[in-house]
């Protein structure tokens, strides 16, 4: 054996080791490809879970979980027009110019009341811009907020819960039976169907008429 | 009788050898393997490759204005929305298919002679192949999005269309150059370990070592090869008729007239082969000439090609004819229109182009004098080169510039960036050819080897393809080695 020099063969012993590691890459990269594509770009990964830190420390848990403020109060346009419009400081001010009105957490509220500047709230629910997103259409037709937003009532902060990606809409859009209530519990943070979804579901389907369209220009106009 | 008599004669009685000389194995291994082996390329190669290699940056700057500047650099406009582009591609695809006819069709068949070309041809169908897919990924505006013409899992949960003939086409040329490049590669292997074992210097034994995968020559590894070498040839045979018919149904699947017509796939296919085999015979006349090879790819071959050339081009002159019967007899206005607006229209220059180099050019190859004559072949060849381009040509733009209604007619004439990108894409295609003749193989020396005088196939009665079918001969034994006996 080491009375054959290197001279006498091209290619050392240990290039044999690479049909092991050839083979090995064959299986592997591809798999690791498809995990990274499949999993790992995913919205499920990269944008769920997504929870800026905002200017003031308003906690929907404290608010809508414990006091009961409704969705609406806050965010009134949700039944009238595709933006649920992020409220005024005015808004907060109906209630901090008396409550907590000292509160150092409150300091940038109050600047802002007083200066007229709004508060530069961080968009948590970002669709891109060539996505037409209609809130009214989907709250008055009986789609719940927490069907998207999931339990607000119990986020301090809020954070997305959902992928938001154009095949969870279609999902929803091809099927949406079980993610329908009664319109006028839209913003209801707890409720649940009286009997099973599915049933339940196909017959306010029924009722209310509801035809989710899966055309392009539904979404992109 | 002179020597090309003799050798394409059709006496029954003679058969005629395949190869010419009786060269003895090591010197065919000698002749072929001593053309990748010299230090220096000859000058003439040099030339043209330095040419070629202009040409093909020359590409790469077209690409480059394409993709930053967008497609209105190019002259399309509706209607006509395929100009250059599209031609371009079906004319590389079409290119292609004299490759695999050759290689698998012929091998299937047992037509021996096409040991001496099956290697070169296929080579050929690779680089044509590689061309035609540069053009409609080109051409789709935004390139950078060309993954989407895969079907991948994607958070959109969008799928391309299937329902389309571009989605298939998508699938026919990808199977197509993944199944050739296979063929051209496992058809090449003991040759590489030829060239492997003849190596003197560390770089050549390593690369052509590699890519050898370690054959040695045992009876083992030559049944395995030719085991997955039939089953190759059978896998690409299909492909030769299913590429080209999908091509055609980019056009037919349409509902314009000139193009919505059910003879466009033996249409296409046959025109496929007829300028595929008028391209191997452009680039093998120079190349046999300049490296001496006239033994091997005898006029015996060209004789043949020749008649292919012939039986193909009445081929698509039927074609072209019956398609005027069809639009006469339809009695349909629009169809009849488009077929006398082709011949008589603004673009009937193109169109008598290609009846001219397409019909009355290969009329020659009646006559055994010009089937043997390699200057008159060469002609004829360059000739229908030009005429199946033409044939693209007319094909895509007659029929979108002037469709129903007069009111939507318009026209077509190509900018500079797109009649440099067609140069470009020649100078890609012979770049990769000049590479290939200077470091590959272009002649499948193993399977020569088994068609020699010599190998003894032409005593007794004669057996099919002796090396795969018929006995083996014993006494020689370099006929298995690929060389690798020879003492060094």
């Amino acid at each position: 054996m080491s009375d054959l020099g290197e001279t006498r063969w091209v290619f050392p012993r240990w290039t044999n080791q690479l049909r092991v590691v050839v083979g090995v890459l064959l299986v592997v990269v591809p798999l690791y490809l498809v995990v990274l594509l499949g999993y790992g770009a995913s919205p499920k990964t990269t944008d769920v879970g997504y929870a800026p830190e905002q200017p003031v420390p308003y906690s929907h848990a404290l608010h809508v979980g414990q006091l009961g403020l409704d969705c609406r109060y806050c965010h009134t346009t949700v039944e009238q027009a595709a933006e649920a419009a992020v409220p005024p400081t005015q808004t907060c001010m109906n209630c901090h110019a008396r409550v907590r009105a000292a509160s150092p957490k409150l300091l940038s509220v109050r600047e802002s009341y007083a200066t007229g500047l709004p508060i530069p709230w961080v968009r948590v629910h970002d669709l891109p811009d060539y996505v037409y997103f209609d809130h009214s259409a989907h709250v008055r037709r009986g789609v719940g907020c927490v069907s998207c937003h999931g339990r607000v009532d119990t986020m301090e902060v809020v954070r997305q819960v959902e992928p938001l990606s154009m095949g969870w809409c279609l999902d929803c859009h091809r099927n949406p039976e079980p993610h329908l209530r009664p319109p006028e519990l839209a913003t209801s943070m707890d409720w649940v169907p009286p009997e099973d979804p599915e049933v339940y579901g196909k017959r306010l389907r029924q009722q209310l008429g509801i035809r989710p369209s899966t055309e392009c220009w539904t979404c992109h106009r | 009788m002179s020597r090309a008599a003799v050798q394409t004669s059709e006496d029954p009685i003679r058969r005629a050898p395949l190869v010419l000389g009786d060269d003895s194995f090591a010197a065919i291994t000698e002749k072929v393997a001593s053309i990748v082996e010299r230090p220096r390329p000859p000058l003439w190669w040099t030339v043209s490759f330095a040419v070629s290699l202009g040409f093909a940056v020359i590409l790469l700057a077209m690409l480059a204005y394409l993709f930053t500047t967008g497609v209105g650099v190019w002259g399309l406009s509706i209607p006509v929305a395929w100009g250059f582009d599209i031609t371009n591609f079906v004319f590389w695809v079409g290119i292609g298919h004299a490759g695999t006819l050759i290689s698998a069709i012929l091998f299937l068949l047992r037509q021996k002679w096409r040991t001496s070309i099956n290697r070169f041809a296929e080579g050929m169908t690779i680089f044509a192949v590689i061309c035609a897919g540069l053009f409609p990924a080109i051409h789709t505006g935004r390139p950078w999005f060309d993954y989407w013409l895969f079907p991948y899992p994607n958070q959109m949960q969008m799928w391309p269309n299937f329902r389309s003939p571009l989605m298939w086409d998508v699938f026919a040329v990808s199977t197509y150059f993944t199944v050739s490049l296979l063929f051209w590669y496992v058809g090449m292997i003991p040759d590489l370990a030829t060239l492997r074992d003849r190596a003197r210097t560390r770089l050549r034994q390593i690369v052509y070592g590699v890519l050898a995968l370690g054959w040695r020559g045992s009876a083992r590894h030559w049944h395995r090869y030719e085991r997955v070498y039939l089953l190759l040839a059978a896998l690409a045979t299909p492909l030769v008729l299913s590429v080209h018919s999908v091509v055609s149904f980019d056009f037919a699947v349409s509902q314009l007239p000139g193009w919505h017509a059910t003879i466009f796939p033996p249409y296409f296919v046959a025109g496929a082969i007829f300028s595929g085999f008028a391209m191997v015979l452009t680039l093998l006349i120079p190349i046999r000439q300049a490296f001496h090879l006239e033994n091997l790819i005898t006029e015996r071959h060209l004789d043949n090609m020749a008649k292919v050339l012939l039986a193909t081009g009445l081929m698509v002159g039927y074609a072209y004819g019956i398609e005027f019967f069809t639009a006469w007899y339809s009695g349909n206005h629009f169809e009849a229109f488009t077929f006398y607006n082709r011949a008589l229209g603004p673009f009937s220059w193109a169109y008598w182009i290609m009846v001219f180099c397409n019909v009355v050019v290969p009329q020659m190859f009646w006559f055994s004098k010009a089937r043997t004559t390699p200057w008159l072949i060469l002609v004829g060849s360059l000739l229908v080169n030009v005429g199946m381009w033409f044939e693209r040509f007319v094909i895509v733009v007659t029929s979108l510039s002037r469709d129903f209604l007069p009111a939507n007619w318009g026209t077509y004439s190509p900018t500079w960036v797109e009649v440099f990108t067609l140069l470009g894409s020649f100078g890609l295609f012979f770049t990769l050819f000049l590479l290939f003749i200077r470091f590959l193989p272009m002649i499948a020396m193993a399977e020569v080897k088994s068609v020699v005088p010599r190998a003894g196939l032409e005593r007794g009665p004669h057996r099919g393809h002796g090396q795969y079918w018929g006995e083996i001969p014993h006494q020689h034994d370099e006929i298995l080695g690929g060389g690798n006996h020879e003492p060094r």
